[in-house]
């Protein structure tokens, strides 16, 4: 189905697509009210990093850096020292792309309170191709020791992690689409950092196979899992906002259960969120598991949803990958 | 009871701090030598600018760290850390016994500075490059608080090999952009990094020039006379309309002849039984 067709259809039916990056950008605000010591630093992409109502809001606590990513982490470790809390975002591709080891030394190393935006994160940046669309960021932010690292599924988590970030302690990093997405959960879905939530369940008492989901391809997972169904397989489909610290306890009991995990992420398949599950169930349950993510390539100019079905991320890409994973256990 | 560093600059008080600058010196090459790894050509080579710091110009009591209206020091090329840890010993953060345990496992002083390790740091450094902009995040934040008219200072001390780094050029046009006449940056120019001489691997000359263009206010002065660096700094506090930096003109390893100007012992210590003989006599210990 074609691109356009596909968001005519979701326009059509009723389901509200909103823009994570904005609800995170007013989520901030809110936050902001309540803590003055938030403060909000951008390298020359205020704008397409959903901050323009902060800054608008907010032009004290503002800061512009200019083209500089490293300069814009380091600025904002220093800010940190002096007792703010302070919000830097740029493309994920740029921060923590190019400046990684700034992160690494200044805030990580120094244990300080800087809060991380990685915005355009997947192939759903489009057009702007490869070079925009970081697959690789939650791999180099997992790595740091004291990073937290969120992928929320919807702009209305979005929001609630604007709010939660500030309050965590030390650095955290959260990754954010360009393209607008589903709203998938509700304003009163308990949400938690650190806290894994099941989206889905067939049966609450068996099933078949579990699907671990991260990001706004929790949709198309729960499109899947509802065709899985329909082939008489019981499915349970949990929500991995936080990929660090990883909820294992809530994890390891989706393999007891289901002896069977299916992973899906808008990412490298090395290193990323489903990396992150492989070992804490080869270490505590292990179970057969199928990644779904990004097999080792880059991504190319296109549109959102025609890209994610080129590289693997079609609904029945995720049912065929749950039939294996459900074969290879019955093995 | 007035502290050392309240003292105004006198004939006296340059004596007081040539003494106090010899007493660094001694203490840096015996923690190089008991930790037989260190970096001493940068670390001699600003035992002066440290002094006058440490001793006439921070506004700071050491035996309170955290003190909230202290001038904050960052220093970006943490590896002359010897001279940072002699001069917080000999000014009172903590007891000059320590400083043997330089580089040691479980030492609160790290090989390179660690605000983990050692809570009065401003900041960690090592990878060189990150300090200034941490000093500009400081002073902007500072700025925030305090407004323009507070009277704390933020110090921001770099290697002139670290210019080479991209992210230093990052801060120095934010610095300029944001009108920073709170922070004051010193450029220890000795000339040297590791490869050789600056203007061999990696040219940076003219200097001022450079700052100038880039709207900073540009100070040149000698590093190893008080009244030069004291008039430095007095320039730097007229606080305009822009930041300040000081481009510090210093000899390697200076306190011992036979090593200075010598780009080698930029990352080096004394181990041979030649060179710590060499060494101890020239900062006087037995």
């Amino acid at each position: 189905m074609s691109n356009d067709n596909q968001k005519k259809q979701l326009a059509d039916s009723g389901l509200e697509m909103k823009s994570m990056r904005l609800g995170f950008g007013h989520g901030l605000i809110e936050a902001a009210k309540q803590d003055p010591r938030i403060v909000v630093l951008c390298a020359d992409l205020v704008e397409s990093t959903g901050l323009l109502p902060f800054k608008e809001k907010f032009p004290d606590r503002f800061f512009e850096v200019g083209v500089a990513e490293q300069n814009l982490v380091t600025v904002a470790s220093g800010m940190a020292a002096m007792g703010k809390i302070p919000f830097a975002a740029s493309y994920a591709i740029f921060s923590p792309g190019r400046n990684w080891e700034q992160i690494r030394t200044t805030i990580c190393y120094n244990n300080l309170p800087v809060k991380l935006i990685g915005t355009h994160a997947g192939l759903n940046v489009g057009p702007d191709g490869g070079s925009h669309q970081a697959l690789e960021d939650i791999a180099l932010m997992r790595v740091l020791p004291r990073m937290t690292v969120l992928s929320p599924c919807d702009a209305l988590e979005a929001a609630k992690c604007a709010s939660l970030m500030g309050k965590t302690d030390g650095p955290v990093y959260i990754r954010l689409p360009r393209e607008k997405s589903l709203i998938l959960t509700h304003e009163k879905s308990p949400f938690e950092i650190g806290k894994a939530s099941i989206f889905y369940e067939s049966s609450p008492k068996i099933s078949d196979l579990g699907i671990i989901a991260t990001g706004p391809l929790l949709y198309r997972t729960l499109l899947a899992a509802k065709k899985l169904e329909s082939l008489g397989k019981k499915v349970t489909v949990m929500n991995l906002s936080t990929i660090k610290p990883l909820d294992e306890g809530a994890i390891i009991n989706l393999a007891k259960k289901t002896k069977a995990i299916v992973t899906i992420e808008e990412h490298q398949r090395f290193g990323g969120m489903g990396s992150a599950v492989a070992e804490c169930l080869v270490t505590h349950h292990p179970v057969p598991i199928e990644f779904v993510a990004v097999n080792d390539r880059f991504g190319q100019s296109g549109q959102a949803e025609e890209l994610l079905d080129l590289y693997g991320f079609r609904v029945e890409d995720i049912v065929e990958a749950g039939k294996r994973v459900v074969l290879r256990k019955e093995r | 009871m007035i502290q050392l560093w309240q003292m105004p600059l006198s004939s006296e008080k340059i004596i007081l701090l040539k003494e106090k600058a010899a007493l660094i010196r001694k203490s840096v090459v015996e923690m190089l030598i008991e930790a037989r790894s260190g970096h001493l050509a940068g670390s001699l080579g600003m035992a002066d600018v440290f002094t006058y710091l440490y001793f006439q110009a921070l506004l700071h009591y050491p035996r309170n760290p955290s003190w909230e209206y202290r001038d904050r020091l960052v220093l970006s090329n943490g590896h002359i850390c010897p001279v940072l840890y002699a001069s917080m010993a000999h000014s009172g953060y903590f007891e000059p016994s320590e400083l043997l345990t330089l580089r040691k496992l479980g030492s609160r002083l790290q090989g390179h500075p660690h605000r983990e390790y050692l809570s009065m740091l401003e900041t960690s450094s090592g990878p060189l490059g990150s300090g200034l902009s941490q000093a500009v995040g400081m002073a902007l934040a500072g700025r925030l608080d305090s407004g323009s008219s507070s009277g704390r200072h933020f110090y921001c001390l770099m290697s002139d090999g670290e210019l080479d780094e991209g992210n230093s050029w990052e801060a120095v046009m934010l610095a300029a952009k944001e009108k920073l006449n709170n922070l004051t940056v010193v450029v220890d120019r000795n000339c040297i990094q590791i490869s050789g001489p600056t203007e061999e691997i990696m040219p940076l000359d003219k200097l001022s020039n450079k700052f100038e263009a880039f709207n900073w206010n540009v100070i040149e002065a000698n590093g190893h006379d008080f009244e030069s660096i004291d008039g430095a700094f007095q320039e730097a506090k007229k606080r305009g309309d822009r930041p300040s930096i000081i481009l510090m003109k210093t000899i390697p390893s200076k306190g011992i002849p036979e090593f200075e100007g010598k780009y080698e012992w930029h990352g080096k210590a004394p181990v041979t039984e030649e060179e710590v003989r060499v060494a101890r006599r020239a900062v006087g210990i037995a």
